[in-house]
Order: structure tokens, then C-alpha cells, then sequence
């Protein structure tokens, strides 16, 4: 049994002006104690409302099914009242741009002891200590306790985000491009906390990001994502090496690399549209290795190795041919 | 694919060609708001020096990266470059002419020869004016075009160069309906109608998902080896500089530290920054998770400089000289003549 298991989730929005989009169209995947897994694609492919599902945060207009367990226990279901006593606590979550979501007028300590003493996991002279702990532990001196956030440079207001965001001692961190706006030195800082992390304190991480690069230099593992679906999850080495869906492959030849003469190629065409069905697979438009039964049947995710699914009707006819790695 | 750079080629001229841009050691320096009561008081007038002394010069058909952190001064430059700042001193020519005092009359043709793209091309264009509209405004202020067929022309010619093609399919629409991708392409097309010689590209695809910015990348790339125009691409990314650029500027503080071709700059780094950048950037294959030299702390506030070499205090490998000697770019031992870094243990 995984930490945190996700089975089948699916989100509508309903639309203004009528209609509904379908952003999350059954997604699966599961982290364990001390992992890091990626979750990948391009912007809307659902990445973020996939995780603001798991923290029950969607708004209003949003609808939400599947199954989420924590540790076996289902946390969907109950609604609202049944997932305020996992929030924060079991699973907490670093929001996109975190680092300017702090209070101004408030000092920093002051607003990571909020949230415990908001869910009672600490209070009074306890939970100022234990908020300086928590600063300690994200390489922030505890004296900085007493500082407002524009005192902080953007590295260290995001370590602070990090450090709220454990205030209630979570097993399970989301982090939503937590590095998306940082210079490369800095993103490197905040990439070696989060790994720290996972192996000092045994924290589950789901790391959302567009930057296939920092999940293959981070993650144990990774989900593709792609139309809301699942394309293909596995360990980021298999994924880079022996890709089984042409999406991951494409991605990762459209990102630039440091070292190598390999040519960059960006993928024609854009994400489909979410607000009507979808017939075929939803890549066919773009992929190049598409035929004529991609245009009418949606590919299932199916096991292709141990560990590692892919939903492309190729693993069913030439598989070899799919991804002959990256690099 | 960064180009061959032949050793014996000095280094102004990396093309062997005469350079179209020559920055001669540039300041920019910015005034920092007192409050009130240091007003009053009559403290000193502090600057910040976003740009210290930097020289750089690109030729023709030639592709330079600055790259750097932010507060690096590598947006200040290119602004100082455009004439969008004042220069503090220095000199700044263009195709041999200095440019860096003209007026604004003089400069008004000028411009014409020098475009910028922007890093937001959901800023950078007008949300009201149709793409038709947008590339042929530049055309209009520029006088180009003796007529509106004639400027109809040239904005297809424009979209079909930057593969905006068939070009009746996009020149009706309004931003809303393009794609990020498809909107920086007709902000570039925006500029190409000028025919400018140099153009300069501030993070051109930082804001576009990972999918389309090869396209826009190799899109500037044969732009420039089409024709004659040279670019100076900013960026953050050193994987993006690496592939693109022929040459490569790492800046500091407002100094550039070392500066090169892309190939050697990248594969035998001199300065312990570029050391230390390049070691932290992540590579694509999951088995190259190297030894990341992290350094600590963040780039300092350029109001209060390090004595001597201004990254002595972060630099893993400083002696005591760093604290007193500010070092000068200079050719790095084994490396190719134009290949200089600015550190003394070089």
C-alpha cells in the first residue's frame, strides 16, 4: 500500500457561458514514503488541478471524482468536512508562486505558527519553537523568525513557503513550479532542500513542473500528462531512455541540453480542446508516429514494464520503434 | 550548433567579418531613491551600477548570449544598447557610427536598425490591434511602404518569414486567438518588416511552454543566418545560450566574467562562476545527475560591491589577492585566443 494513492480522478469545470471541460479525465498514480515523483506536461494538460483536487481546493464550479487514499484510508468521498482533517496535515502544498503569497504586514514566524495553531497541532511558546525548527530545517536562521517577508530575497521567501507549508508535519508535500521563477543557483538551492527532505524526513514529494530537466535531475519517477490523461508514467530513467509513448520522447527532444549537438525540435500543433469529447487519442494530432486506428480508438494506459504504463496503440503492434531513447 | 570559431581570428571578430556592434566598456548606473529623511539629512546620493564596464561586439549574422541572473545587468545593457537607458560612460557604435549621444532625431532612424524582442508576447502586443495592425504600425512610424498595398505586401512577406503561413489564415486575428508561441512570432515579424541589422531578444521564450520554444529558437537562428542580421539573445538559460548562440557572455554583477565561443565557454569553463553555473544546470538524461557545486547565499546587492573581484565572497576556490585585485578579461591559458575570463587564477 502507497502513502498517497490516487485512483481514477476526474475533474469538470462547468463553463460561464455553459458547458463543462473536462481538465482531469482519470488519473492514477501513487507516491510512497521518502519518494519524489514528477508530474510533467505542457500548460493545461491539468497538472495543478490535479493537485488542487487532491487538496480539495477546486472551486466552487469544479467537480470532482475517483478515489485518493492516505495511507489506505479514503479522503474524496466524506467531502469538505472529511478532507479539512487531511489538509495541511497529512498533505500540504507549496502553491505557484508561493513566495509572493506572503502576508506583508505579518512577520514570517508568525505565519508558519498560524497554521498550527489554526489545526491545533501546536500552540503558545511550543508552536514558535517549533516554527523555528521549521526554519532552521529550510536553511533560514531561526532569528529570521521575526522578519517580514520583503526582508527576504525571493530564495528565502520560497523556503519560508516550503516551511509553512510543513507547519502541520505533512507526510505528503505537493509543490507546483516551485522553482519555475528562480534563477538556476537558487532553483538548485531549493531542489537539494526538497531532496533532503524526502530522505531526512521521509516526506512523499510531488514536484508539478513543465521543466523536464530539473524531474530528470529530482525524481525517482514520473507521470506524463497530456489532455488531463495519464501518456506514460514510469522511473525517469526508463522514461528518458526507452520512452513507450511519443510524447515523452517529443518532450524531451524539445528541451534544450547543456552538453550534445542533438537537434531541438519543438512538437507542431497545440493541446486539444477539453470542453468537448475526445474520439481517438489525443496526441494523434501531433504525433509523429500516428495510424489509422489512433484517429477512432483511445488508447488505454496498459503495462508495458515493471512499473511502467503507456497508453499508445503502438506498444501493441511495434513497440521498439517508439522512443529508441533520447539521448 | 555553435560555429567553428578558427583560433587565429581575434577576438573582436569572431566571423572574421568587421563587427556590426561594438560596446566599449559601457556603465549604467541608476540612482537609488533616498527616503525623506536621508533627504533631509543630505546623505549622499547613492548609485546602483547595474552595468560596470562592459565591452562586447557581435558581427554580422552572428548570434551572442548574455546570460546571467537576474541583477546580473544583462537587461540593462541591452536597454543601454537600444538607447532606452542613458549611459553612464562608455561608448556604444553601431556599423561604426557612436551612437551613444545622438538625439532623438538622429536616433529616430536608427532604431529602425536596431528592433528588441520582448519576453511577454501577451504584453508586448496590443490586445486591440489585429495582427495586420501590429506589424504594419512599425512600418507606418518608420514611413515604409509607399502605399497601404504595398505595406499589405511586405506584412505577409513578414508572417510567411516568421511561418506564419498561409499568412490570410493569421492576419485577421487578434491576439486572443493566437497561441503564445504564434504571438511571439508575429511580435518578431513586428520587427522584421524594419529590416533592422541587429536584433536584440530578452528572454524570447521563457514565457512560452517547452513545446513551441524550440520552434521560436530555430526560427531566430535561421533569421539570422539568412541575411545579415546579428542577434543578441538574453537569457537565463545556458542550455538555450549553449545550442543557439555561436558565442557566449556570462555576467556578473555587471561585469561579464568570461566570454566566448558557446562550445568552449560551455565545455571548458575558466571562471569558478561559470564553473559553478554550469554545474547546476539540469542536464536531460537522468544519468547525468553530476555533483552540483551549489553556491550559497544570492547574488549581493550591486548598491554595495565586494572589494577586488566582486564574487570573491561566494568564489569556492578565492585567495586573499581576490579581496584586492579587481580582475580584467583576459585570454584563459589553453583555450582558443578568444575565449578571456576575468579571474586571476586563471
Amino acid at each position: 500500500m502507497s502513502l498517497l494513492e490516487v485512483r481514477d480522478l476526474q475533474v469538470w469545470f462547468d463553463l460561464p457561458h455553459g458547458g463543462r471541460l473536462h481538465a482531469v479525465q482519470g488519473m492514477n498514480f501513487a507516491v510512497d514514503v521518502g519518494e519524489r515523483l514528477g508530474l510533467v506536461g505542457e500548460s493545461g494538460c491539468g497538472k495543478t488541478t490535479a493537485l488542487l483536487a487532491l487538496m480539495g481546493l477546486l472551486p466552487p464550479s469544479a467537480e470532482v471524482d475517483g478515489t485518493v487514499l492516505i495511507d489506505g484510508t479514503e479522503i474524496l468521498r466524506g467531502g469538505e468536512d472529511a478532507m479539512r482533517a487531511y489538509r495541511w496535515t497529512d498533505v500540504a502544498m507549496v502553491f505557484q508562486g508561493a513566495m509572493n503569497a506572503f502576508n506583508p504586514v505579518k512577520t514570517v514566524g508568525s505565519q508558519i505558527v498560524e497554521p498550527m495553531e489554526f489545526h491545533g497541532t501546536a500552540t503558545g511558546a511550543v508552536a514558535k519553537r517549533e516554527a523555528a525548527d521549521l526554519l532552521e530545517l529550510v536553511g533560514i536562521p531561526a532569528a529570521a523568525a521575526g522578519r517580514y517577508p520583503h526582508e527576504f530575497s525571493g530564495g528565502m521567501r520560497q523556503r519560508a513557503a516550503i516551511a509553512m507549508a510543513l507547519a502541520c508535519g505533512p507526510k505528503v508535500l505537493l509543490a507546483d513550479e516551485p522553482t519555475t521563477a528562480l534563477d538556476v543557483m537558487v532553483q538548485a538551492q531549493i531542489l537539494e532542500l526538497l531532496v533532503s527532505l524526502t530522505r531526512d524526513l521521509g516526506l512523499a514529494v510531488i514536484l508539478v513542473t513543465h521543466d523536464l530537466p530539473v524531474v530528470a535531475q529530482v525524481c525517482d519517477r514520473a507521470v506524463v500528462m497530456y489532455a488531463g490523461r495519464t501518456a506514460e508514467s514510469g522511473p525517469i530513467d526508463t522514461l528518458f531512455h526507452d520512452p513507450r509513448h511519443p510524447y515523452t520522447r517529443l518532450l524531451f527532444e524539445a528541451t534544450p541540453d547543456l552538453i550534445g549537438d542533438a537537434e531541438v525540435v519543438s512538437i507542431p500543433g497545440a493541446p486539444p480542446r477539453l470542453d468537448r469529447p475526445l474520439v481517438g487519442c489525443p496526441f494523434e494530432p501531433r504525433c509523429d508516429r500516428a495510424f489509422d486506428r489512433c484517429k477512432v480508438d483511445t488508447p488505454r494506459l496498459a503495462v508495458v514494464a515493471a512499473r511502467h504504463e503507456a497508453a499508445c496503440h503502438l506498444n501493441d503492434v511495434a513497440p521498439a520503434g517508439i522512443g529508441s531513447g533520447v539521448g | 550548433m555553435s560555429h567553428a570559431v578558427s583560433a587565429d581570428v581575434g577576438p573582436g571578430s569572431p566571423m572574421g567579418r568587421a563587427d556590426l556592434l561594438q560596446v566599449h566598456d559601457l556603465v549604467v548606473r541608476y540612482p537609488v531613491r533616498r527616503g525623506l529623511m536621508e533627504a533631509i539629512r543630505r546623505r549622499p546620493r547613492r548609485f546602483v551600477s547595474a552595468v560596470d564596464g562592459v565591452s562586447l561586439s557581435v558581427a554580422p549574422g552572428e548570434m551572442l548570449a548574455i546570460v546571467g541572473e537576474s541583477g546580473c545587468g544583462k537587461t540593462s545593457t541591452a536597454q543601454a544598447i537600444l538607447r532606452m537607458v542613458e549611459t553612464t560612460s562608455g561608448a556604444i557604435e553601431l556599423g561604426g557610427r557612436d551612437i551613444t549621444h545622438l538625439g532623438t532625431k538622429d536616433l529616430r532612424p536608427i532604431r529602425r536598425d536596431m528592433q528588441m524582442v520582448y519576453q511577454d508576447p501577451y504584453e508586448s502586443l496590443d490586445p486591440r490591434f489585429r495582427v495586420r495592425r501590429a506589424v504594419e504600425e512599425p512600418m507606418v512610424v518608420h514611413g515604409i511602404g509607399s502605399s497601404r498595398a504595398e505595406r499589405e505586401r511586405l506584412t505577409i512577406e513578414a508572417l510567411e518569414r516568421v511561418e506564419l503561413a498561409p499568412a490570410d489564415l493569421f492576419i485577421d486575428r487578434y491576439p486572443h486567438e493566437l497561441s503564445g508561441g504564434q504571438r511571439q512570432r508575429v511580435a518578431i515579424a513586428a520587427s522584421l518588416v524594419l529590416d533592422p541589422r541587429l536584433l536584440l531578444a530578452d528572454e524570447p521564450v521563457s514565457m512560452l511552454d517547452v513545446s513551441v520554444r524550440a520552434g521560436i529558437l530555430t526560427l531566430l537562428d535561421q533569421l539570422r543566418r539568412d541575411g545579415d542580421m546579428a542577434i543578441v539573445m538574453i537569457t537565463h538559460d545556458l542550455s538555450t545560450a549553449a545550442h543557439f548562440s555561436d558565442r557566449i557572455a556570462v555576467m556578473y554583477l555587471g561585469r561579464i566574467v568570461e566570454e566566448g565561443p558557446s562550445r568552449s565557454v560551455i565545455r571548458d569553463p575558466q571562471h569558478p562562476y561559470t564553473k559553478a553555473l554550469l554545474s547546476v544546470v539540469p542536464k536531460r538524461d537522468p544519468r547525468e545527475r553530476g555533483d552540483p557545486q551549489i553556491l550559497q547565499g544570492e547574488t549581493p546587492n550591486p548598491v554595495d560591491l565586494p572589494t577586488g573581484c566582486r564574487f570573491h565572497p561566494r568564489c569556492p576556490v578565492a585567495e586573499d589577492r581576490c579581496r584586492t585585485i579587481d580582475p580584467e578579461l583576459r585570454a584563459a591559458g589553453h583555450t582558443p585566443s578568444d575565449h578571456r575570463a576575468a579571474c586571476v587564477l586563471v
